[in-house]
C-alpha cells in the first residue's frame, strides 16, 4: 500500500463515489420516486410521495404504473422489440467487426494507424447528422434508389427506409466502432508465438482460429458486445429517424410517454425497468471480463 | 541419409541476410547445437526449418522429403519456443494434448500419451494446472512435453534454458540430455551460450552473420577452432596477432607488445611473412616465479579473480599486453597483485589461425 493515509484513501474513493451519488444515484432516486406516483394535470405532473396532513405525514405510493407495464402488451412488446433489435445488431456488429479488427491487427506500422483512424473518423461528425444522412441515402427518392433505378436494375424504388431493415442498418452502422475497438485491443495483445505454436503442433488455420484465437479474445468480444448491446437497447434517435410505424423500441415509447402523453410516472416506471434489465447483462459481462483477466 | 538436410538456404529481411547460404546436415539421433551470438541468424534458421519463414533460396529436406514449401502444420517437426508459448486458456493436459487432437487421435490414446509425457518430464499430478499457476521451470517441462507429445522426427529447441536461473539451468541441461538419450529423438537446439552447446550437444555448428563458420564435435570446436571468430566466441582465449618470421630452422611469430618471438606448434606449414594469429586457452598458460628454460615472457599480476574451483589471473606484459591465465585448485593463493612473474606456454598447446 502506498502511504497515502486514511484521509487520502477516503478522498480517492470519495470523489468518484460523490460523483456517482450526485449524477447517477440522485437522478435515479428521483425517477424511482416519480414511478411510484400518479399522473395529474399540473406542475409537476405527478402526485407527491409524501404529504403533510392533519394526521401527520402520509405516503402515497402505488405500483399501478408497474402493473400497467405488465398488463399492457405494448410495453412488453417494446421491451422485447428493443432487446431483439439490439441483440441482432450486436451479433451483426460482431460478425462484421471481428474480421475488420482481425485485419487491422494483422497490419503493421503506419497502415495500422491509418485504419484505426478510419474506424474512429465517424465520431468527428455528430451522431444525429450521420443518422440523418442515412435518410438521404435510403429514402424512396434517395441516393441508393436513384442509383439503382438509373442503372436500370430496378423499375420502382425499394422500401429501404422506415422499416426493420433501416433500424438494424442504423444500429449496426452507429455501433460498429464500439465492437471493433475492444476486439482489436484483445487481438493485438495476442502473443504471436501462441499462433505459431498451434500451427507447429499441426493445427490448420481454421482450428487455430477456433481453438486459440477466439477463446483468447473472449474478453474483447464481451466488452464490445456490452458496448453495443446496452446503448442499442435504449436507443431513441435511430428508431425515431429510421424506424417505421411498426418499429417498437423502448426508447421511443419512453419519449412518447414523457413528451406526447406527459405521463411522467409511467415513463419513469419504464425507465426503472429498463435500468434493471440493463444491469443484468452488465453484471454478467463484468464476471466474464474478470475471468478473462485472470486467464 | 541425414534426417535433416539444409541445402544452400538463404533468408533476407530487407537488405540484410539473416541466413546466408547455409548448408547443413543433421544425422538421426544427433543432439545438434546451433551456436552463435545474438543476431547471427540462428533463430531465423530454426524458424525456416519449422516453416514459419520461407527461405528466399535453398531447400529443406526432412527424412529425404523436400518440405521447403510445406506449411508448419504439415512438417514432421515440433518446436519448443523460447517463451514456451503455452496456451494460457488450457490446462497442462490440454496443452500437451493439443497436437494429438489435431491428428485426430482417439481420446483414450491421447490420455495415455499425456500421462506418458508428464511422467517423462516428471510433472505427473499437474494435469489440471493452468500455465500461470506453474513456476518457470515447470512451464519449461510442460513446453518440452507438449513438443514431444507427437513424437516428432526432429525437435527444435529455441534457447530452451535461457529463461531459467543458473542452478536450474545446469540441472535441466542434464535432464534434456537424459530425455534425448531415452527417446532417441533428434534434437536441434539453438543457443548463444557456448557452455550449454559444448556440454549438451554431440555436434555443434557455430554461426556468425548468417553463415556457418565451423561444424564439429564440441571438443573439436573448442580445441581446434578454425577461425578467430570461433576461437574468441567459444570459451576464453588469448590471441596473438603477428607476422611469421624465420628463426633457426623453424618459424616463430613476432607479436607487438611481446619481447620474445612466439613459438609455433610443430607442423604449422605456413610461408614466412604471412600474418597469422596464435591462440592459447587461459588454462594452458603456465606461470613461473623465475625465468623457466622454455618460452616465457615477464609480466606483472594485475588482478586475481577467485572463482571457487580455481582462479583467473589477469596479467600485464612489459610491452603493455593483457593476458588471461586460468589456474585450477589451491596453487593460486601464492600469486599476489603487482607481483612480477613469468608467463609462458608450450607450443603444442597453441592454435594457429590464419583467418
Amino acid at each position: 500500500m502506498i502511504g497515502i493515509g486514511r484521509f487520502g484513501r477516503m478522498l480517492l474513493i470519495g470523489v468518484p463515489f460523490f460523483w456517482l451519488a450526485l449524477f447517477f444515484l440522485l437522478p435515479l432516486w428521483i425517477v424511482v420516486k416519480i414511478s411510484l406516483a400518479e399522473s395529474v394535470i399540473g406542475i409537476p405532473p405527478y402526485t407527491p410521495l409524501v404529504t403533510h396532513g392533519v394526521s401527520g405525514l402520509k405516503f402515497h405510493a402505488t405500483l399501478a404504473n408497474f402493473a400497467l407495464l405488465v398488463h399492457d402488451q405494448l410495453y412488453l412488446r417494446a421491451y422485447f422489440g428493443s432487446l431483439g433489435n439490439a441483440a441482432v445488431a450486436t451479433v451483426l456488429c460482431l460478425l462484421l467487426g471481428y474480421p475488420i479488427a482481425y485485419a487491422i491487427a494483422r497490419t503493421r506500422g503506419r497502415r495500422r494507424q491509418v485504419l484505426l483512424f478510419l474506424v474512429m473518423l465517424p465520431f468527428w461528425t455528430s451522431f444525429l447528422i450521420r443518422v440523418y444522412a442515412w435518410i438521404a441515402i435510403l429514402a424512396p427518392n434517395g441516393i441508393l434508389n436513384e442509383l439503382l433505378t438509373g442503372l436500370g436494375l430496378i423499375s420502382e424504388p425499394l422500401p429501404l427506409l422506415n422499416n426493420q431493415f433501416s433500424v438494424e442498418l442504423g444500429l449496426v452502422y452507429s455501433y460498429l466502432p464500439f465492437m471493433i475497438l475492444p476486439v482489436y485491443g484483445s487481438l493485438s495483445a495476442l502473443d504471436e508465438s501462441l499462433l505459431e505454436a498451434a500451427a507447429d503442433l499441426g493445427a490448420r488455420p481454421v482450428p487455430v482460429f477456433f481453438e486459440v484465437i477466439l477463446p483468447l479474445t473472449v474478453p474483447g468480444i464481451a466488452a464490445g458486445s456490452l458496448l453495443v448491446l446496452i446503448p442499442a437497447i435504449g436507443e431513441f434517435v435511430i428508431p425515431d429517424l429510421l424506424g417505421g410505424p411498426d418499429t417498437l423500441m423502448i426508447g421511443k415509447v419512453l419519449w412518447d410517454e414523457f413528451f406526447n402523453n406527459r405521463d411522467w410516472p409511467v415513463a419513469s416506471a419504464v425507465t426503472v425497468v429498463l435500468v434493471a434489465v440493463l444491469a443484468i447483462p452488465i453484471l454478467f459481462a463484468q464476471r466474464f471480463l474478470e475471468r478473462g483477466r485472470i486467464a | 541419409m541425414a534426417l535433416l538436410e539444409i541445402v544452400g538456404a538463404s533468408k533476407h529481411f530487407g537488405a540484410t541476410a539473416a541466413v546466408d547460404g547455409v548448408s547443413l546436415s543433421v544425422e538421426r539421433g544427433d543432439f545438434f547445437a546451433l551456436l552463435g551470438p545474438s543476431g547471427c541468424g540462428k533463430t531465423t534458421l530454426l524458424r525456416v526449418i519449422a516453416g514459419f519463414e520461407t527461405p528466399d533460396r535453398g531447400h529443406i529436406l526432412i527424412d529425404g522429403i523436400d518440405v521447403t514449401a510445406s506449411p508448419p502444420y504439415a512438417r514432421p517437426v515440433n518446436m519448443m519456443f523460447q517463451s514456451y508459448a503455452l496456451f494460457p486458456h488450457m490446462d497442462v493436459a490440454a496443452n500437451i494434448a493439443f497436437g494429438l487432437r489435431q491428428e485426430g487421435m482417439d481420446r483414450r490414446r491421447i490420455a495415455g500419451r499425456v500421462d506418458e509425457m508428464l511422467a517423462l518430464v516428471q510433472m505427473a499430478g499437474y494435469e489440471r494446472r493452468r500455465p500461470h499457476e506453474l513456476s518457470g521451470g515447470q512451464r519449461q517441462r510442460v513446453a518440452l512435453a507438449r513438443s514431444l507429445a507427437k513424437m516428432p522426427k526432429l525437435l527444435l529447441l529455441d534457447e530452451p534454458l535461457a529463461a531459467l536461473d543458473r542452478k536450474l539451468r545446469a540441472e535441466t541441461r542434464l535432464e534434456l540430455i537424459g530425455i534425448q538419450e531415452r527417446i532417441g529423438t533428434t534434437f536441434l537446439v539453438v543457443t548463444h551460450d557456448q557452455e550449454e552447446a559444448l556440454s549438451m550437444a554431440s555436434r555443434v555448428s557455430v554461426m556468425n552473420r548468417g553463415r556457418l563458420v565451423q561444424t564439429g564435435a564440441p571438443s573439436e570446436i573448442y580445441d581446434r577452432p578454425n577461425s578467430r571468430f570461433v576461437a574468441d566466441f567459444v570459451g576464453e582465449i588469448n590471441l596473438f596477432e603477428g607476422e611469421l618470421t624465420a628463426e633457426f630452422n623453424s618459424l616463430a611469430l613476432a607479436v607487438a607488445g611481446l619481447e620474445k618471438l612466439v613459438p609455433l606448434p610443430p607442423g604449422a606449414n605456413l610461408p614466412s611473412g604471412v600474418a597469422v594469429t596464435v591462440a592459447v586457452r587461459p588454462e594452458k598458460m603456465r606461470l613461473y616465479r623465475v625465468s623457466p628454460t622454455g618460452f616465457a615472457v615477464p609480466a606483472t599480476v594485475s588482478s586475481v579473480v577467485y572463482m571457487g574451483g580455481g582462479s583467473i589471473i589477469h596479467l600485464l606484459t612489459g610491452g603493455g599486453r593483457t593476458l588471461k591465465a586460468c589456474l585450477a585448485g589451491t596453487a593460486v593463493g601464492s600469486f599476489a597483485r603487482d607481483e612480477a612473474i613469468w608467463v609462458g606456454w608450450s607450443a603444442e598447446d597453441s592454435i594457429v589461425l590464419s583467418e
